[in-house]
């Protein structure tokens, strides 16, 4: 195990850390995954995920590639659901502050490295930015087949047809396909992608994106990745295509109707108000009008 | 009709320790022929299904397939990339228990257009037709098209798998006791059912089953197999009129008259 | 052409019956039989003679222990006897007919496609099949609502003319009649009669077995006997 690293940005890390928590052997493995998880992109790679402080099923993957990727020049934002404010986007913006010192922001484009989970980010991406997914489940057949050994056989043979199976099935039951989160995408003409529970409305952000796309998911230790300008489909059929599915509604605080709206309960009686999920996004165009 | 088998199989061997489940067996079926393999219980004929369904690999001997392009496919030696994709395409399989051979959780529908889309087909509309179409061909109403099958007795469930494995119109279909378990109305349909479509399609048939009667009414040939060899082989009509190993004239005697 | 269409040459059948001790019976000792196109050859002989096992063996329904059985398919000499699955019933297919007295019954397949099947399996187009043999059906007096019903539940009579339907509705080179006229009324057994002297006028060969003398003399241009054997001989196996 490596001696914890003195340099840190200006404000210092924690004593006795390593610089963004992880030993350089550790953070070493994952780049190492990170580049055949580029090399092929949308290809689950598995990897040696650590014991981190907090449990399984609290982002545990993504703060470890972010971990792995951040430098003391970065900046980070992290996001819970579109927003820098709830707890656990704050917790694990804080944590990276003390482990590595670096600079933190809640606006998307003075980030470097964005950490997500279940959201993109409203404004554009470009060149030179990380945005790194929490995931939960990398395995898009999980669902519909459950033996690891199986969808590994039908990765490597490209054979998804069970998936458009669902897809069908779904349209033949309800007229439309009922996945409104955690959309299957094929990335690269190649492999059948779960992009993290992200919104369905999200799916075309990631298609050509000039923003480098990490995934991480710590549980079930698996890395992949979407290199810029790579595409990404989402799975529909030619006479139904896909459609991003919004709630027909204005953003309460700055009049939106193109960004994904939160429904918000306000009261007793029925009451609710919409508002942006990208509390950043939303919080600018606010203080435009 | 070409000259040329669409399968040979040669020195074909396998054990289950001591037990000689293949012992020097040979098999050539011609395209458009339906080749029964005749046989009680431990006498191979299912190892021999499997060894030449590429699902179990020989102790010895070789399975060549010649594939639709005319070329010569070792199936135990291809890759399972490309055995799955001959699965797919070219050949078929009917499993003795539909259920081995559905997606008991997925529509009808669904069920018959799963190898279209395995294959790239993608658009709604042509998929739901086409499985309809199936449907029809085997006799079970397109309306219940999104019925799940295990909700089908189980003359249906196998009708549906039938149509499921012919959709993509293989050349060659593996079929294991089709009409095994089925009440005698209900199996005089399927085998009447399975008889049209073979005839209508050209397809080349390699079918197991216990029930002479099958193989007399399905059959062009037949091979007849004991303790892991075969005894006798020829014209289906030959072999059961006029048998000549002791084995087949026990078989054939032993049949009850209706 | 040449002078015969059908021809056996010291045909020998002898059957060895496992079941009991490999007790040997012979029933074909060196039959020769030779039947020019147009010809209509009737077996004769006592029952239990070999004249059925001799149909058998000439449609290669039964194998022979010696001899050889020769056809014009193709316009060369096939040796039956030598010949594999494939090319047996390559030559049913083209060559070789039968009408026997038992219908196969083939579960649900409604009595014209059964008479139109062998008419598809040489190439015809199902409809025209399918007319043709309505046509031959409706000769033989088979009502039409018959048709379209499987024969499983029809009598003898009437399963005996779907037989003849198929048996003659390709028009075969050779063909075998083995009691052809059985079950039949007089009425139909004029159009059996019919049928096959038209088929002889057309060329084929007919080798039959008629129980019945009057459409044996109608029909058959020579008798062909076939010599019970002797006493069955019981040789250990």
């Amino acid at each position: 195990m490596s001696a914890a690293a003195p340099d840190a940005a200006a404000g210092g890390t924690l004593a006795g850390y390593n610089f963004a928590y992880l030993d350089e052997d550790t953070k070493r493995m994952i780049r190492r995954a990170l580049l055949k998880a580029v090399a092929v992109p949308g290809h689950q790679v598995p990897f040696g995920s650590r014991e981190m402080p907090l449990p399984y099923g609290w982002g545990t993957g993504g703060i470890q590639v972010t971990a792995s990727v951040i430098g003391p020049d970065d900046t980070l934002k992290v996001i819970d659901q579109g927003a820098d404010d709830t707890t656990n986007a704050v917790s694990i913006r804080r944590f990276f502050a003390r482990v590595a010192g670096v600079a933190t922001t809640e606006r998307t484009a003075e980030a470097t490295v964005i950490q997500t989970r279940h959201r993109i980010p409203e404004t554009p991406l470009r060149e030179g930015q990380i945005l790194v997914y929490q995931v939960p489940m990398p395995e898009p057949l999980f669902r519909l087949e459950p033996r690891v050994a199986e969808t590994r056989r039908l990765h490597a043979l490209g054979d998804y047809g069970l998936m458009h199976v669902k897809l069908y099935e779904d349209i033949a039951r309800r007229g439309e396909v009922e996945i409104s989160y955690n959309y299957p995408v094929m990335v690269n003409g190649r492999y059948l992608m779960s992009p993290s529970p992200i919104p369905a409305f999200d799916n075309p952000k990631m298609d050509r994106m000039p923003a480098l796309q990490l995934f991480g998911a710590g549980r079930e230790k698996r890395i992949y990745a979407v290199p810029p300008y790579t595409s990404v489909r989402s799975l529909d059929f030619e006479d139904h295509p896909f459609r991003p599915a919004r709630a027909d509604a204005a953003c309460a605080l700055c009049g939106s109707r193109e960004t994904y709206l939160d429904e918000v309960v306000t009261d007793d009686h029925g009451g609710r108000r919409f508002l942006c999920s990208d509390t950043d996004y939303c919080g600018e165009r606010t203080a435009e009008r | 009709m070409s000259d040329d088998p669409i399968l040979e199989a040669s020195g074909l061997h396998l054990r289950f320790g001591a037990v000689a489940a293949l012992d020097e067996v040979a098999l050539r079926v011609w395209p458009g022929e339906v080749v029964a393999i005749l046989g009680e219980s431990g006498s191979g004929k299912t190892s021999l299904l499997r060894v030449l369904s590429g699902t179990v690999a020989p102790d010895a001997g070789e399975v060549l397939y010649r594939d639709a392009a005319g070329a010569l496919v070792p199936v135990h030696a291809a890759g399972e990339a490309a055995l799955r994709r001959l699965a797919r395409t070219e050949w078929g399989f009917v499993h003795q228990n539909p259920r081995d051979g559905l997606r008991l959780g997925v529509s009808a529908g669904g069920n018959v257009g799963e190898r279209l889309m395995a294959v790239g087909a993608r658009h709604y509309g042509g998929i739901r037709a086409a499985a309809a179409e199936w449907l029809r061909r085997v006799e079970i109403d397109p309306a219940r098209m999104d019925d799940l099958p295990r909700d089908f007795s189980g003359g249906m469930q196998q009708r549906l798998q039938i149509a499921r494995t012919l959709v993509t119109r293989p050349r060659l279909v593996f079929m294991d006791e089709p009409t095994g378990g089925l009440d005698v109305s209900v199996q005089a349909r399927l085998l009447d059912l399975i008889r049209a479509l073979v005839a209508d399609l050209g397809l080349a048939v390699l079918l197991v089953t216990h029930d002479i009667a099958v193989a007399r009414l399905l059959a062009h040939r037949l091979v007849v197999m004991r303790r892991g060899r075969v005894v006798e082989h020829g014209l289906t009509d030959r072999v059961l009129d006029d048998p000549q190993h002791e084995y087949t004239q026990l078989l054939v005697s032993s049949v009850l008259a209706a | 052409m040449s002078g015969w269409a059908l021809r056996t040459e010291g045909l020998v059948k002898t059957f060895t019956l496992h079941l009991q001790g490999g007790a040997r019976l012979p029933v074909l000792d060196g039959v020769d039989l030779v039947v020019a196109p147009g010809e209509c050859v009737a077996l004769a002989g006592p029952s239990g003679a070999g004249k059925s096992t001799l149909m058998r063996c000439l449609y290669g329904n039964y194998g022979a222990e010696g001899g050889r059985i020769l056809l014009q398919h193709r316009g060369k000499a096939v040796d039956l006897t030598a010949a594999d699955a494939r090319l047996v019933r390559e030559v049913r297919r083209e060559t070789l007919g039968h009408v026997s007295q038992f219908l196969r019954v083939i579960p649900r397949a409604p009595a014209l496609d059964i008479v139109a099947e062998p008419l598809v399996a040489r190439g015809m187009v199902a409809e025209a099949a399918r007319a043709t043999a309505r046509a031959l059906l409706s000769r033989l007096n088979m009502p039409p609502a018959l048709h379209a019903l499987p024969p499983a539940t029809f009598s003898g009579g009437e399963q005996q003319r779907v037989n003849l339907a198929r048996g003659f509705a390709p028009g075969y080179p050779v063909l075998l009649l083995d009691e052809p006229t059985a079950s039949l009324d007089a009425a139909n057994r004029d159009v059996a009669v019919a049928l096959i002297r038209e088929a002889k006028v057309a060329g084929a060969s007919v080798v039959g077995i008629f129980h019945d003398t009057d459409v044996r003399d109608r029909v058959a241009d020579r008798l062909f006997t076939i010599e019970p054997r002797p006493e069955a001989s019981r040789s250990a196996a």
